[in-house]
């Protein structure tokens, strides 16, 4: 039997604005089967984005959702979170979004080990603008602002999550639906702050200007260079050359989690009162 | 029995304000001179069981406030000059997606770095225009220790009944005096909190103003799943570009502000002798004193000199700054920036009578006997 | 007419000259039930710098929050004594630290020396305290509150350990404030 859906989209919201071949549909979709094996309460969950073609995801969605500014999405999920530590808070967003001009919300949100779950889309590209390239383009690629090329080095977002101290890290792609759920599932019951980034496709502003002839050929690349964590550690550099890791890339358990933190600060200052 | 007091600082006055008004959540970052409130709410806040946080920039301290605010909490923040410039964004996005909250700007000198220690007024038409696109503003304008604490549970009340940001405008002079302040008890002063919808769940329309211009606001996690955006939006919350919609919408949310009925409730004006002024000094926050302390010494010297301050700066006070236009001979706008309201009071006076300026931007206050001089050469 | 007193403590950032200032502001306004007020200037610095506390004591509401024409005036440096002992009303008071104001301004007001910074320090034996010497010295020398709402407002801004501490300072400026002037 299909898998339900419907239940968890708002009805009279499809269709969605991503372009034939995105993959952030993949990622919803994962999104909403995370949810459900973590049997959110749909009312005790607000999803909250930034701007951006990833950021319209919560608006889908049939939850308390806040489709905030451009990079902020983890500022305002730490209002959210901080005043009410009962609530699910998941973010969601794209690469230019949480590291270019949210990265400093993003970096601190990590460092705090605040109770979010961040799926970050990386799609290597700002698709809702036209294709400008991100901290994610990969260097010497082409975007409508690096017509020669790309001249930048790139960001990890997973190991600038997992330096900026977030204490649960994971990493597939959009061509892995089925890892999607799971690490999603992992990042909601993992107590502290969650970062699953889901590399993805941009058909429209990447694809197009980059030589990849289909959908299906950017798809064919994120299985082929996907490498899991666990089978990298017996590969040797040169096997891992172009490659990346996915599955569980980082899982702490010992740092305390900042709402509890706070609580428990309320505490010792109201009874030493 | 007598009431409490102490000499406290205005910054910290503010803070206290906030307090007995039940602002449960403080989002803030170091900056001179408003750091004072940030430290007072970090020491308060945990005893009344509210959150308090240092986000790691202006915008993230703003936009954590609009997210505390939502979830339900009675939200603030505190900045001055470059960080009031920082916030403008998201103070745009309270205002189209009505998320109530407060900001302080303690006002010191600019632009940019300009002289943090030092008092400025400048900031006055960027609380009415900083951010971009066409809105409602409400500011308030203290001039004393006393005042910052009533004005700041007043700015509360005025963002939970409005639903929008409110900000509360003081200059260093007064965020960083001292005065005697008496704490009004419990319950003495108006404390408003929002309305809550009364939708069953899955009926309720965040922005439906069929039953008056300020629509309730739900708090996430209160059994209403709804959505909140910065996009132009429908009644129901969700992104629309009909253009009947988007204008209607931009309408109310002016409306809700400038309607008469709530211009009567949020404007707040003091006058002192003005009923046979020739001469109106239209001042406000610390320059207000100084213009009070001329108007004394102006009467002692036979000349009919009165007073006119704005508690409420925004909304502006259009008709009682007319009235004044056809009664005086003159209205003098003495302000700690290079004449920013006094293009404001020309407009509405239409040239009914003589509009002067008395500015100053070096750090140092307006004193009285600049204000006398200007008076003395207008008439 | 309202009666205003305006008494600025200046001298260098850190020397507790802005405390000295809320100290007095809070004996008249709290102790003794007056309106006073007190506003403070200061550089970017966190320490040294000139720095300057000012207040207001009045038996009418105090509009001006800043000094107009100062009737006592005390600076503890050079610097303060060059940048801030101006606007000194005829025949109002300049208390400069002996030791480090060698150049006295000019002007239609009397000038006293007390070594404060020494007397901190080899009287009391410790030069955190100059501010409350100086504190004493200037209700000494002004009356402008009573000598034990200056001392009830002292203690009750020092902590427990260094209330006697400071109650030594606060009556040896008082007496030596008291001697200048008589």
């Amino acid at each position: 039997m299909a898998y339900d859906y419907e239940k968890s989209i708002r009805p009279g919201k499809l269709p969605h604005i991503w372009c034939p071949g995105c993959g952030h549909g993949i990622v919803m979709k994962g999104l909403i089967r995370a949810m459900d094996a973590c049997e959110l309460d749909r009312e005790k969950t607000t999803i909250v984005s930034g701007i951006g073609c990833a950021s319209r995801l919560p608006g889908y969605l049939d939850a308390c959702t806040l489709h905030t500014a451009h990079g902020r999405a983890a500022a305002f999920a730490t209002g959210v979170k901080l005043t009410n530590p009962e609530m699910n808070v998941i973010c969601c967003g794209g690469d230019g979004d949480g590291t270019a001009i949210g990265g400093n919300h993003f970096i601190h949100a990590c460092r705090r080990n605040i109770n979010i779950t961040y799926v970050i889309m990386n799609n290597y590209i700002y698709g809702m603008t036209g294709g400008q390239f991100s901290p994610c383009t990969p260097t010497g690629m082409k975007a409508s602002t690096t017509p020669y090329g790309n001249p930048d080095p790139t960001f990890d977002i997973s190991k600038l999550a997992i330096g900026a101290g977030a204490t649960f890290v994971a990493r597939t792609t959009a061509a892995h639906p089925r890892e999607i759920d799971k690490l999603i599932t992992q990042g909601i019951k993992h107590k502290g702050m969650s970062v699953i980034e889901v590399l993805d496709d941009c058909p429209t502003s990447y694809g197009r200007r980059n030589k990849f002839r289909s959908v299906i050929d950017m798809m064919k690349r994120l299985k082929k260079d996907a490498v899991p964590a666990k089978a990298a550690a017996k590969m040797t550099p040169e096997q891992l050359e172009g490659k990346f890791l996915t599955g569980v890339l980082y899982h702490e358990t010992d740092k305390p989690e900042y709402t509890e933190q706070y609580d428990a600060l309320i505490k010792r200052v109201q009874e030493g009162a | 029995m007598a009431k409490k007091s102490a000499l406290v600082q205005g910054n910290q006055a503010c803070a206290q304000g906030a307090i007995y008004a039940g602002c449960k959540f403080f989002g803030g970052y170091p900056i001179t001179p408003s750091t004072e409130v940030a430290e007072e709410m970090s020491a308060m806040l945990p005893k009344v069981g509210g959150k308090f946080i240092q986000m790691e920039d202006e915008i993230g301290a703003i936009a954590s406030v609009i997210g505390a605010s939502l979830a339900g909490a009675k939200a603030l923040t505190a900045t001055s000059g470059p960080g009031f410039s920082l916030k403008q964004e998201l103070i745009g996005y309270a205002c189209i997606a009505e998320v109530p909250c407060v900001i302080i700007n303690v006002m010191r000198g600019g632009p940019s770095t300009g002289m943090p220690t030092g008092p400025g007024q400048s900031d006055v038409m960027q609380a009415r225009w900083g951010t971009h696109g066409d809105h409602a503003a409400i500011a308030l304008v203290p001039q004393s220790i006393q005042e910052i604490f009533t004005e700041t549970v007043r700015a509360f009340n005025l963002a939970e009944k409005y639903r929008m940001p409110v900000q509360v405008l003081f200059d260093e002079i007064v965020g960083h005096m001292r005065e005697r302040i008496e704490y009004p008890e419990p319950g003495e002063l108006e404390v408003i909190d929002r309305e809550a919808p009364t939708a069953a769940p899955g009926e309720y329309k965040p922005y439906d103003a069929s039953k008056g211009l300020v629509p309730p606001l739900a708090a996430f996690g209160a059994g209403h799943k709804f959505h909140v955006t910065g996009l132009n939006k429908a009644e129901d919350g969700f992104p629309t570009t009909k253009a009947e919609l988007v204008a209607a919408e931009e309408v109310r949310q002016i409306q809700k502000v400038e309607c008469e009925e709530a211009r009567a409730d949020i404007e707040s004006n003091e006058e002192y002798m003005l009923e046979d002024a020739d001469v109106v000094l239209w001042a406000y926050g610390s320059s207000a004193r100084s213009a009070r302390y001329a108007v004394n010494e102006l009467r002692k010297e036979g000349i009919k000199a009165g007073l006119f301050r704005p508690i409420t700066l925004w909304p502006f006070p259009v008709k009682r700054t007319a009235e004044l236009a056809e009664q005086a001979k003159a209205i003098i706008v003495p302000e700690m920036n290079l004449g920013q309201m006094i293009y404001e009071v020309e407009r509405v006076a239409q040239n009914k009578c003589i509009i002067d300026g008395v500015h100053r931007v070096d750090g140092d206050p307006l004193n009285p006997g600049q204000i006398m001089d200007k008076v003395k050469e207008v008439i | 007419m309202a009666q205003r007193y305006e008494i600025r403590f200046s001298g260098a950032g850190g020397q507790g000259l802005i405390t000295a200032g809320i100290i007095l502001a809070e004996a008249a306004a709290i102790i003794e039930g007056k309106d006073a007020l007190q506003s403070q200037s200061y550089g970017p610095e966190a320490r040294g710098g000139a720095s300057k506390s000012e207040v207001i004591i009045s038996d009418a509401p105090i509009d001006y929050p800043k000094a107009t024409i100062v009737d006592a005036c005390l600076a503890m440096t050079q610097e303060a004594a060059d940048k801030y002992a101006k606007g000194i009303k005829k025949g109002g008071l300049l208390l400069l630290d002996a030791d480090f104001v060698k150049t006295a301004p000019e002007g239609d007001f009397i000038i006293y020396r007390l070594p404060i910074m020494r007397m901190a320090k080899e009287d009391i034996g410790r030069e955190i305290v100059a501010n409350v010497i100086a504190l004493g010295a200037v209700i000494g020398m002004t009356d402008v509150v009573s000598k034990d709402a200056g001392e009830e407002a002292v203690m009750r801004r020092v902590p427990p350990a260094f209330k006697e501490l400071n109650q030594k300072a606060y009556n040896l400026g008082f007496e030596k404030g008291k001697e200048l002037i008589n």
